[in-house]
């Protein structure tokens, strides 16, 4: 009594093969929509109140990292400058542009512009911007070419693989101290000397404890 | 196979007795008819004893759904778990249901490479029993975790924290040695079925089933070649199961052993774990087997041979039980170590001395009864006990947990547990979803290994030691 087809043994040879190559499929889909911009947000653009160019500021007038992020050497939060910031150049120049209506009318009714954060660690995370910074890592190391970059968006995911990935060898991104704020640094040749020189130097130490970040 | 239409004579279920596999009046045929009509019969026609009990295990299978989407809604606080007693009913019942596998891997497994004559028949039914007790006792960890959705973060798979799961944590090993266990006895029990899956094919009335049958016999058509190399598979099967009956619960074992405390802290917890997980498994066998062949009309084929076998492996490895308790309260005396004295006296005169107590009298002395052959050859008697057993060895794990948390180090940390209704809605809920999966086996899958049965009957034939009547002559 024929139950099935001839074409059953082929159908049954071929789902064996098939599902592990489904089972598979479904996994590397999976991994790569979970890395993927889609869910890390990186290279994605926020829109901002106001259209403001890194690269503008950085690379075409020169102006130092600090002058608005004024307290990233001394404290957890790099910081965002106040409108009061913006208007020492903004009361001079590009007086009467209309993309800077917001930071004119900030500064008229004293109310803060609200930015989009672009790097939002969860809260559960504890990370000081001032270590790494008398440790040696530059801006770029983890904010990417700032001068290159018009409107901001991530350059890194910021996941916790990506943070190991330093703290577990920190004298792959260490640069000297003079450095840090360079964000066209380049990683030199002689890293792998450098680099060891350096994390003996500055006396890094390679932390990964848990409670390291999480406190 | 039209010529089927021939009426066969309905198979006798006559127990032969404690001395022998099978009863009287069997032949080829009539072992195939007996087992497959379980299968074949209209769902109306089911005996009513199997409707009640399902009845009953599917109620309880949803007070499981409604306590475990509580627990989920509102947390771990709706169970009495409290510091410093933070592991509760979950492990109780976690290493309860894992040891009550052990007793299908062991018949599968150990009794086939033994070549002992009362494994076929009540293998496949036992080997279901394991499954759906893993099944069972694989939801308690993750039920216990505080946030049971991360419950794949015990996985080692490469995540975006880029962290492994501990491996020095005996909880880690817990989780490959269950799900290594899970795996070899699906793949073991499926194995053993194709050759029955072909049978139903083949014997099948209706179309559906045919080509259900079909999908699930995996193109089994009974040649030699397919023989020869089913044998060797099963045979590999069985050599990996084999060191799993004790590896597993030795594993599970030393979720306690590793500790440092007193109660949990000894080397003679892996046997005496393994020991433990027989006894409960083959008490397991014996309360599900006497209703079931009795509902079925199977007592020709599951015969007191099988039953009064299971009810020595009860009583020996009872016995070995027994050592280990005895031997764990001498080394708490001889050790000279107060915590470890302190701990077993408190374990049997503290505020859970009732539980010591019901422990041996359910696991130690009442089992004694089972030296009497009288006793074993009573099916009421039988039932009663491996009930009380089951009891028992749920009672062991209890007083393993409980007592020895309750009293810490530091007496300024001691506590007193208290389960709530949760937790036992928790635990009922689990008997129902393991009673509902056995019921609905019984009734749709083969419940006795057919072919099997057959190859003995053949043997037996052949040995002389068994004696086909003539009957009838019937269709093909």
């Amino acid at each position: 009594m024929q139950i099935f087809h001839r074409s059953a043994n082929s159908i049954a040879k071929v789902s064996i093969v098939g599902g592990i190559v489904l089972l598979g499929g479904i996994i590397a889909l999976a991994y790569t929509i979970d890395r993927g911009a889609y869910i890390t947000d990186v290279r994605v653009v926020r829109t901002q109140p106001i259209p403001f160019s890194h690269k503008h500021h950085v690379l075409d007038d020169g102006i130092d990292c600090r002058y608005c992020h004024t307290s990233v050497e001394t404290s957890a939060r790099a910081g965002l400058p106040a409108t009061e910031v913006c208007m020492s150049c903004h009361s001079q120049i590009w007086t009467n542009a209309a993309v800077l209506e917001p930071v004119r009318e900030s500064w008229r009714t004293g109310q803060s512009i609200e930015w989009t954060r672009v790097h939002d660690l969860p809260d559960f995370v504890y990370f000081n911007h001032s270590i790494h910074l008398n440790k040696g890592i530059g801006c770029s190391t983890c904010h990417g070419e700032v001068q290159n970059i018009a409107f901001m968006y991530k350059q890194n995911t910021l996941y916790m693989n990506w943070c190991l990935e330093c703290h577990r060898n920190p004298e792959k991104y260490i640069r000297p101290r003079s450095e840090v704020f360079n964000t066209a640094y380049q990683t030199p040749a002689n890293q792998a000397e450098l680099g060891k020189k350096l994390v003996a130097e500055y006396h890094v130490q390679s932390l990964t404890d848990c409670y390291t970040c999480h406190r | 196979m039209k010529t089927e239409e021939v009426v066969r004579p309905i198979p006798p279920d006559i127990d032969p007795g404690p001395d022998h596999v099978l009863g009287p009046g069997h032949d080829i045929a009539t072992v195939t008819d007996r087992i497959s009509g379980v299968i074949y019969q209209p769902l109306a026609k089911t005996p009513k004893p199997w409707f009640f009990a399902f009845a009953a295990a599917f109620a309880l299978l949803q007070l499981l759904l409604i306590a475990a989407a509580w627990l989920f809604y509102k947390g771990v606080g709706v169970w009495g778990i409290v510091i410093p007693i933070a592991w509760g009913f979950a492990i109780v019942n976690f290493v309860w249901w894992i040891g009550i596998g052990h007793a299908g891997t062991l018949i599968s497994a150990i009794l086939l490479l033994l070549k002992q004559d009362w494994r076929t028949s009540i293998n496949r039914f036992s080997e279901a029993m394991t499954l759906f007790a893993v099944a069972c006792a694989g939801m308690f960890p993750i039920l216990h975790l505080g946030r049971p959705w991360l419950a794949y973060w015990l996985l080692p798979y490469p995540n975006s924290m880029w962290l492994w799961p501990q491996p020095r944590s005996p909880l880690l090993w817990d989780v490959f040695a269950v799900s290594t266990y899970a795996t070899v006895s699906l793949l073991f029990w499926l194995t053993g079925l194709v050759p029955d899956f072909a049978t139903m094919r083949d014997t099948s009335k209706h179309q559906w089933q045919r080509v259900l049958f079909g999908m699930l016999s995996l193109g089994w058509r009974g040649s030699a070649k397919h023989w020869s190399r089913y044998q060797m598979a099963y045979l590999i099967l069985a050599g990996l199961s084999t060191p799993l009956v004790v590896s597993v619960h030795t594993v599970v074992s030393f979720d306690f052993a590793i500790s440092i405390l007193p109660g949990w802290h000894t080397t003679i917890f892996p046997p005496y774990f393994v020991a433990g997980a027989i006894y409960s498994g083959f008490a397991m066998v014996i309360t599900l087997a006497i209703p079931t062949r009795k509902w079925f009309h199977m007592e020709g084929l599951i015969t007191m041979r099988h039953l009064e076998a299971a009810a020595k492996v009860m009583l020996g490895t009872g016995l070995i039980v027994a050592y280990g308790y005895a031997m764990e309260a001498f080394i708490s005396w001889y050790s000279g170590n107060p915590y470890e004295s302190f701990m077993y006296w408190n374990r049997m005169t503290g505020p859970y001395w009732w539980s010591y107590v019901m422990l041996i009298s359910c696991n130690i002395a009442i089992p004694q009864l089972l030296w009497i052959r009288k006793v074993r050859l009573n099916l009421t008697a039988l039932f009663i006990i491996s009930i009380i057993v089951n009891v028992g060895m749920w009672l062991e794990r209890f007083v393993i947990v409980i007592t020895s948390l309750h009293r810490d180090f530091l007496p300024s940390s001691w506590g007193m547990y208290y389960p709530t209704i949760w937790d036992w809605a928790t635990f009922i809920g689990t008997i129902g979803l393991f009673t509902t999966l056995m019921w609905l086996f019984v009734r749709f899958v083969p419940m006795l290994a057919m072919f099997e049965v057959r190859e003995d009957l053949h043997h037996m034939q052949h040995t002389g030691a068994y004696e086909v009547k003539p009957l009838p002559a019937h269709g093909d």
